[in-house]
Order: structure tokens, then C-alpha cells, then sequence
């Protein structure tokens, strides 16, 4: 052994360093204890102590997200991997950049249903982009350094490396990240000048276009927010954005038609049912956008631009795929779109203009003003309202109805704002995951938009956030049901509400203070201002149970197996069976 | 829009992979998870300097699934290259099979000659069963073991299709 060789754990440690992590969010047990051991032994990284695993992986998916950073987890073997999973999957199907180190009983005793042993690479392969066993400690740095270019290069996503633990007690020499050239891994990144010219040429041919652009543009980073603000001005296009786009158009933007699909607005799923162009920008055509899909846009020459060459043509057929990440391609369809001097036909976007803003005036998003108790919508609304002089505001959710109002009636500007579970539909995801932004976002306010019933999936976490004073708010729409369930319920199965009502519920006000937060309480209209005043003025975790309304339902909605423009706006429109028996199998 | 055709299609894929541990396992767990047909598989190492296997995967699907096959395979991070070999040109394919049939008298005779006009070789013979061996493309293999089920065939065993591009084209690429 030289002298210059290093352990297993420290040389993780460093590589940890040297790829610029200042925070792994962990929890330890027998197989990671050399690792946590080094932790000990320095202060250039931070280890954030969660109370289940599942909360550290929603944890660096939030600090992951919220800063363009691959988040760090650090799980024992066993149980702590597979509690890890569902946070994995929750990364790969929402595109975020992870890298997640598991313990593993030592090499000569896997196989033999060791304590704590599960088969990791196994049980992850399906959850993760890419996962690496490291037998071999001369391997290490090597695989270290590739999981981050992996996690973070092309499509972003999560990568597992398992490590043994006699690996992390074996001594090698360390390998910088500057030496390590992955040899299979090369996503395509500028995109065929020859179609970016073809569908600059389709779209100035357009008469009723339509931009719809996704997290991909999240991905592409903050510049690539600007470019699509810039396409959008200089066409003159309307656009639309996926949940998980939210913020990559301001939506103060004149050209913004709000969130499309299954609980989007009237406006930008009529522009998508009708428009004759569609440029997809960085968005997958998830079957929650898409809808039916033999009625999907059914007119439309359809150009998609993305970096994943596998969600091309996946669900919906397109005329035009451009491989590549959208800031470079965004800038090269800019620069051929202002040098041609291309402009769109200028009566028919005045006609479709036309046609949109009638749209608009159906005023898909309104709810009963009048109401004399608090209506979601409204507290969220009243929420915005309030925060928004302030200088961040970030926001996560849950998963439920409270989520869809969230991305309704609270509007972003910037992008990286607003970190939402799109794709799993992941409850319990947003307190660790603003526990992860608060992180990376000392002085910011962040903002958990929270259901009753997700929140006490990972509650726990509340005492992380007293441990490390991390000042997150828990925004509670507390309706005492699981109320998307029972919204389904009503609409599919006769009003059975079987299982969806949370019959017993903790008195939250005591619970934050249990865990050493604060708990605050409004049960009438009036004291809703005041609550969110004290708590955004708190700097300590706050609770606030908000009781709204018990049986409000989301809207607008196409209901499952519609189309775009078969959409719903009330509880008056349910009544005429707007599911199918097709619409029934999907969810 | 251009119609999408519903038709099924059998395409031959060959895969450049790593040859690392568990390369194999994300390919099939790719085909089960994403519910995708394998026909059949082949898998060796080719390049020992290099450490590369190269895979080939018979698959059918509609002209939009293959194109996912192909796109979700290109995905996987030790993936080096992918080629549809049925949509990029000519290629040779080949199979071996060892067919084990069991029989005296007549059939035993006819069995031979069957073999002799199919090339096929008997690499082990007893009293009563041969084992023969057989080269060539699917079809010609299909062919050959449905003669020998009259003949008493009571076993077969198939490496499945090894393929590869015609004249001067590479197909390893990065
Ligand atoms: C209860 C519930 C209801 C929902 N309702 C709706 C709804 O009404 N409307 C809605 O929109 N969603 C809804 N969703 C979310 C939905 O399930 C999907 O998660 C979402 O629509 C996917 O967003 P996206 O298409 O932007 O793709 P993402 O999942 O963000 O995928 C991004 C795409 O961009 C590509 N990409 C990544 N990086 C780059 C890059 N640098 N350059 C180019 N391309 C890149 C990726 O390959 C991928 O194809 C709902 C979710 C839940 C839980
Ligand atoms: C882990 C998990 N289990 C189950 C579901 C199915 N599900 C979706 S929304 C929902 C109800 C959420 O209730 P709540 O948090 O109170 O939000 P609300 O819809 O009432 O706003 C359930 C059970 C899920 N998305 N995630
Ligand atoms: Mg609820």
C-alpha cells in the first residue's frame, strides 16, 4: 500500500468534494459506518440527518431541483436502501439529477442473505437511470465521478451506487474527476441545424400555433427559460406549460394560456385541440396532458424537441423530432427565426388571438367568490397574494387536489420554483422536498402547499426541520379527505366515498409543536390573511392547518378517456356520464 | 398527420454493450418492464481487449414500438451502439440448432437423408437417436425440425440469431 492510498470511505469523501457537493442528505446504520465515520473527521460537506430515508431522497430531489445541482443521498444497506426506493423512482420519472450511495453487506457475503443484504442493483435497476455494484476499491473514484456525469449529462436522473462495506475499508489511489471520460454515455446535445431550419420554416407557416413546453426547459437550465420567453415574444405564439414546466414562461406573460391537460385551463387545452402547429419543447405527452389520444390535437403538424431520443414518438406520433437540449437548440431556432425574418401570418394570428381570448372569457379557473367558508382556491390564491412581494418564494406540494390548485391559482414567474411529484404522483413528497430547498435557500421563503392526508406520510420530517432550524411552511389544506380520491369517487363510483375520508387526524397545531415548530389554525375566511401573515413572518417551521371547504372538487378536468375539448367546469356537468367504460380502466 | 401503421414486424437488433455484470439484466428487464417481445437473444463477448459483448435481439413490434426498442435500448448507459439490421440493409443471419431424434428402420434412414439435404451434420449417434447439428437462417431451421417431428424428434436445442451487416459496413458505433 503507498502512502498516498486512500480508504474507500475517503475517497468518496473526496470525490464528494471535488464534484462540488456541500450537502448529503443521510441516514446511517452497521454498513455505511466507515463512511459516517469521515464525515466525523471533516466539515467541508454536510450531513443532513433525516428521520426516514424515503424523506432524504424527496430531500435532495427538492435541493436538486430548486438549484440545477445533483442532489446527494447516503442510505445504509437493507432497509435503507429500499426505503430510498420510491424516492428513486419519483427522480426518474421527474427527470431529476441524483446521485444515491447505499451501503452493501461486504462482497464475499452477498448472495448469502446476509444481515441486512438486499439485492440493491436489482431491486434499483428499473428506478434509476443508471446503478453501479463497486466490487473493487481501485474502481471507485472512477464510478463515483461517472455516476454524477450520468446523473446529471442528457436527460437528468438518479443513479445508485452500491458499496460494499469492505470496499469502503479497502485502500487505492485516487482518481480526479478530469481523468474519468465515460465510454458509452453521449447524449446529443446541439441539435440538426437542417430540422431546426425545417421547423422554423413550418412554424412561420402556421396559422394557429402553439407552443407547449415541459420540464425539459426546467432541465435545460434558467437560460433556456429566457430562449423560450424569447421564441415565445418574437413568434408571437401562445404557450402552454406542463405541470412540471411551471415557471419556464412567466405567467404574467400575455402569451401564456395557463397549465394544460387533465386539470388545465380551458384555454390552452381548446389552443391544443385546435392549434395547427405544435412546437413540444422539452415535454413528454403524458397521458394527463394528452387525454384521449386519438383526439389529441388531432389537426396539428407537430415539430418536438428533445433530448431523450426515446420520448420521441413514444405516445404521440410527430412530424418533426428534433434530438437535443433545448437551450441549444431554443438559441439556434431564435437566431434562423430572426434571420429569415420570419413572422407568422399576420391576419390568421390575429384570428386566432381572437379565437384564444374568447377562450379566456369562459374563466375556466373560478370558483364560488362568494363563499362563506374558505374555498382552496382561495386560500391559495390569498397565499400568493401575500407572499408575493417577497423576494424568493419557493414552492412544493404533495399530491392530491391541493397540488392542481397549487398549480392553478399560484403563479410563477422564474423557473426552478415550484417543485411538484408529476410524474409518480408521489404523497409525502413535499415536506422533504422543502426541507431540500430551504437548504439550499437559507433566506428564502419555502412553502410546502400540503393535503392532510400526504403530509402524514412523511411528517417526520418536521423534526429535521427543527433540528437544523430550517424555517419551512407547511401550508395544510386540510379537507379531511383524501380529496382527489374522493373526487374519483363522486365521479366514477356513485359518491361511495370507500376509505377516502380521514375519519382521525392529528390536532396539527399540537403536532408542530410536539416536534418544537410552530402550529397555527384558521377555521374562518377572515382569519385566513392574518394566519399567513404570522407565518410567513415566523422564523421557525410553521404548521398551518388551513380547514377549507370538505367536498370542493378540482376543475376544470377531462375527465379520463376525453378529449381537450370535452372538458368539465362543475359538479352541474358530472351529471351526463362523462367517463366511458374505456375512460373508467384508465386513472 | 402520417398514419401510424398497426402492422407487426419482426426486426433484428445488434447491440453493442460493455461487457460488464448486470448489462444483460437491464436489457431484459428493459423488454419485460416496457412489455416488449424477444423472439429470440444472443449474447458474447466479442472484443476482450475492449471488454465488449455484442448482443442480438430478435424482436417484433409495430414501426413505432421498434423505434422505442430501439430509442429505450440506446438509453441504457453501457450501451455503446444499436443497429436495426432489418431497417439499415442487408445482413447475414444464422442460428445453430442440435435436433435429437429417436427412431430405427425407415424413419432412421429418411431422418439421414432429410439431414444430408439440409447440410445438416450428425454429431452424435446411437442405435437408435442421432443428434444432428443445422446452420442457417431461421427459416431454414423451422423447416428442417418440422420434417424431423414425424421422424421421431423428442428434443431440440436453438442458440437463437447471430446477424450481421453485408459487405463493408461497420456496425460497432459510438
Ligand atoms: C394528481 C396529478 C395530476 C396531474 N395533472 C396534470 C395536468 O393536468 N397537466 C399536466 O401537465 N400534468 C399533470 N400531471 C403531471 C403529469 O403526470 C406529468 O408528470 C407531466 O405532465 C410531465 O411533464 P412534462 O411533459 O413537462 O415532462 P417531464 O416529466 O418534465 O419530462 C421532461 C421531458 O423533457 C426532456 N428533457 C429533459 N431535459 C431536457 C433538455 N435539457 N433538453 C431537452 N429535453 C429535455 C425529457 O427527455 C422529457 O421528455 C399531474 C400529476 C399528478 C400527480
Ligand atoms: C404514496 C401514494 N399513495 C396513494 C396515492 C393516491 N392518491 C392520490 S391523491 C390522494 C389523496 C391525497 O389526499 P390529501 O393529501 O388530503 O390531498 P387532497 O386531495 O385532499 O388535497 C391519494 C390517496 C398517491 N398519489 N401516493
Ligand atoms: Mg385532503
Amino acid at each position: 500500500m503507498s502512502k498516498n492510498q486512500m480508504s474507500g470511505a475517503q475517497i468518496l469523501l473526496k470525490a464528494l468534494a471535488d464534484q462540488g457537493v456541500d450537502v448529503v442528505f443521510g441516514y446511517p446504520g452497521g454498513a455505511v459506518l466507515p463512511i459516517y465515520d469521515e464525515f466525523f473527521k471533516q466539515n467541508k460537506i454536510r450531513h443532513i440527518l433525516v428521520r426516514q430515508e424515503g424523506g432524504a431522497v424527496h430531500a435532495a430531489e427538492g435541493y436538486a431541483r430548486s438549484t440545477g445541482k445533483v442532489g446527494v443521498v447516503l442510505v445504509t444497506s437493507g432497509p435503507g436502501a429500499t426505503n430510498a426506493v420510491t424516492g428513486l423512482l419519483d427522480a426518474m420519472m421527474d427527470s431529476v439529477p441524483l446521485v444515491c450511495i447505499c451501503g452493501q453487506v461486504p462482497t464475499h457475503l452477498i448472495g448469502n442473505d446476509a444481515f441486512q443484504e438486499a439485492d440493491t442493483t436489482g431491486i434499483t435497476r428499473p428506478c434509476t437511470k443508471h446503478n453501479y455494484l463497486v466490487k473493487n476499491v481501485d474502481n471507485l473514484a472512477r464510478r463515483i465521478h461517472e455516476a454524477f456525469y450520468v446523473a446529471k449529462s442528457g436527460r437528468p436522473g438518479p443513479v445508485v451506487i452500491d458499496f460494499p462495506k469492505d470496499v469502503m475499508m479497502g485502500h487505492a489511489d485516487y482518481v480526479p474527476p478530469a481523468k474519468v471520460v465515460h465510454k458509452s454515455y453521449k447524449p446529443q446535445i446541439k441539435g440538426d441545424l437542417a430540422k431546426i431550419e425545417q421547423a422554423v420554416k413550418i412554424m412561420a407557416g402556421a396559422k394557429k400555433p402553439l407552443i407547449y413546453a415541459g420540464g425539459g426547459v426546467i432541465n435545460s437550465g434558467p437560460g433556456a427559460s429566457q430562449l423560450l420567453t424569447q421564441l415565445v415574444q418574437a413568434t408571437d405564439f401562445p404557450c402552454t406549460l406542463t405541470l412540471m414546466g411551471l415557471g419556464a414562461l412567466a405567467a404574467s406573460d400575455k402569451h401564456f394560456l395557463g397549465m394544460l391537460g387533465m386539470h388545465g385551463t380551458y384555454e390552452a387545452n381548446m389552443a391544443m385541440h385546435d392549434c395547427d402547429v405544435m412546437v413540444c419543447v422539452g415535454a413528454r405527452f403524458d397521458d394527463r396532458v394528452t387525454g384521449r389520444l386519438d383526439a389529441f390535437s388531432p389537426d396539428s403538424v407537430k415539430i418536438h424537441i428533445d433530448i431523450d431520443p426515446s420520448s420521441i414518438n413514444k405516445n404521440v406520433h410527430v412530424d418533426l423530432g428534433i434530438v437535443g437540449d433545448v437551450g441549444h437548440v431554443l438559441e439556434d431556432m431564435i437566431k434562423l427565426w430572426k434571420s429569415g425574418q420570419k413572422r407568422a401570418d399576420e391576419k390568421a394570428m390575429k384570428s386566432w388571438w381572437k379565437t384564444i381570448n374568447k377562450w379566456r372569457e369562459r374563466k375556466s379557473l373560478d370558483y364560488d367568490r362568494a363563499a362563506k367558508n374558505i374555498k382552496p382556491q382561495y386560500a391559495i390564491e390569498r397565499l400568493y397574494e401575500l407572499t408575493k412581494k417577497q423576494n424568493e418564494v419557493y414552492i412544493t406540494t404533495e399530491v392530491g387536489q391541493h397540488q392542481m390548485w397549487a398549480a392553478q391559482h399560484f403563479h410563477f414567474e422564474r423557473p426552478n420554483r415550484w417543485m411538484t411529484s408529476g410524474g409518480l404522483g408521489t404523497m409525502g413528497y413535499g415536506l422533504p422536498a422543502a426541507m431540500g430547498v430551504q437548504l439550499a435557500h437559507p433566506k428564502a421563503l419555502v412553502i410546502d402547499i400540503a393535503g392532510e392526508a400526504s403530509i402524514l406520510m412523511n411528517i417526520q420530517e418536521m423534526s429535521t426541520l427543527v433540528q437544523y432550524n430550517l424555517p419551512v411552511k407547511v401550508f395544510i389544506l386540510n379537507n379531511e379527505y383524501m380529496g382527489m380520491v374522493r373526487q374519483w369517487q363522486e365521479l366514477l363510483h356513485g359518491g361511495r366515498y370507500a376509505e377516502s375520508h380521514m375519519q382521525a387526524l392529528p390536532d396539527f397545531v399540537k403536532l408542530a409543536e410536539a416536534f418544537g415548530g410552530v402550529g397555527l389554525r384558521a377555521e374562518k375566511k377572515e382569519q385566513l390573511d392574518d394566519v399567513i401573515g404570522e407565518m410567513i413572518e415566523c422564523d421557525r417551521p410553521v404548521i398551518a392547518d388551513i380547514c377549507v371547504d370538505k367536498l370542493e372538487s378540482c376543475y376544470p378536468m377531462i375527465p379520463s378517456g376525453a378529449a381537450h375539448n370535452e372538458m368539465i367546469f362543475g359538479p352541474e356537468d358530472e351529471t351526463d356520464d362523462p367517463v366511458t367504460e374505456d375512460g373508467m380502466v384508465l386513472v | 398527420m402520417t398514419p401510424i401503421s398497426e402492422l407487426q414486424n419482426t426486426h433484428t437488433m445488434s447491440v453493442l454493450v460493455d461487457n460488464e455484470p448486470g448489462v444483460l439484466a437491464r436489457v431484459i428487464g428493459l423488454f419485460s418492464g416496457r412489455g416488449y417481445n424477444i423472439e429470440s437473444l444472443t449474447v458474447a463477448e466479442i472484443d476482450v481487449e475492449e471488454n465488449l459483448s455484442r448482443i442480438t435481439i430478435v424482436t417484433s413490434g409495430t414501426p413505432m414500438v421498434i423505434e422505442q426498442i430501439k430509442a429505450q435500448l440506446e438509453r441504457l448507459v453501457p450501451i455503446h451502439g444499436v443497429n436495426d439490421l432489418t431497417i439499415e440493409g442487408p445482413h447475414v443471419e444464422r442460428e445453430l440448432a442440435l435436433v435429437k431424434v429417436l427412431g430405427v428402420g425407415e424413419k432412421r434412414v429418411e431422418a439421414l437423408r432429410i439431414a444430408d439435404i439440409f447440410r445438416a451434420r450428425a454429431v452424435d449417434s446411437t442405435n437408435d437417436s442421432f443428434i444432428f447439428e443445422i446452420v442457417g437462417d431461421t427459416g431454414k431451421l423451422n423447416a428442417f425440425i418440422e420434417l424431423m417431428v414425424p421422424l421421431g424428434l423428442i428434443d431440440v436445442s436453438r442458440t437463437g440469431v447471430a446477424a450481421i451487416a453485408r459487405g463493408t459496413v461497420v456496425m460497432d458505433h459510438d
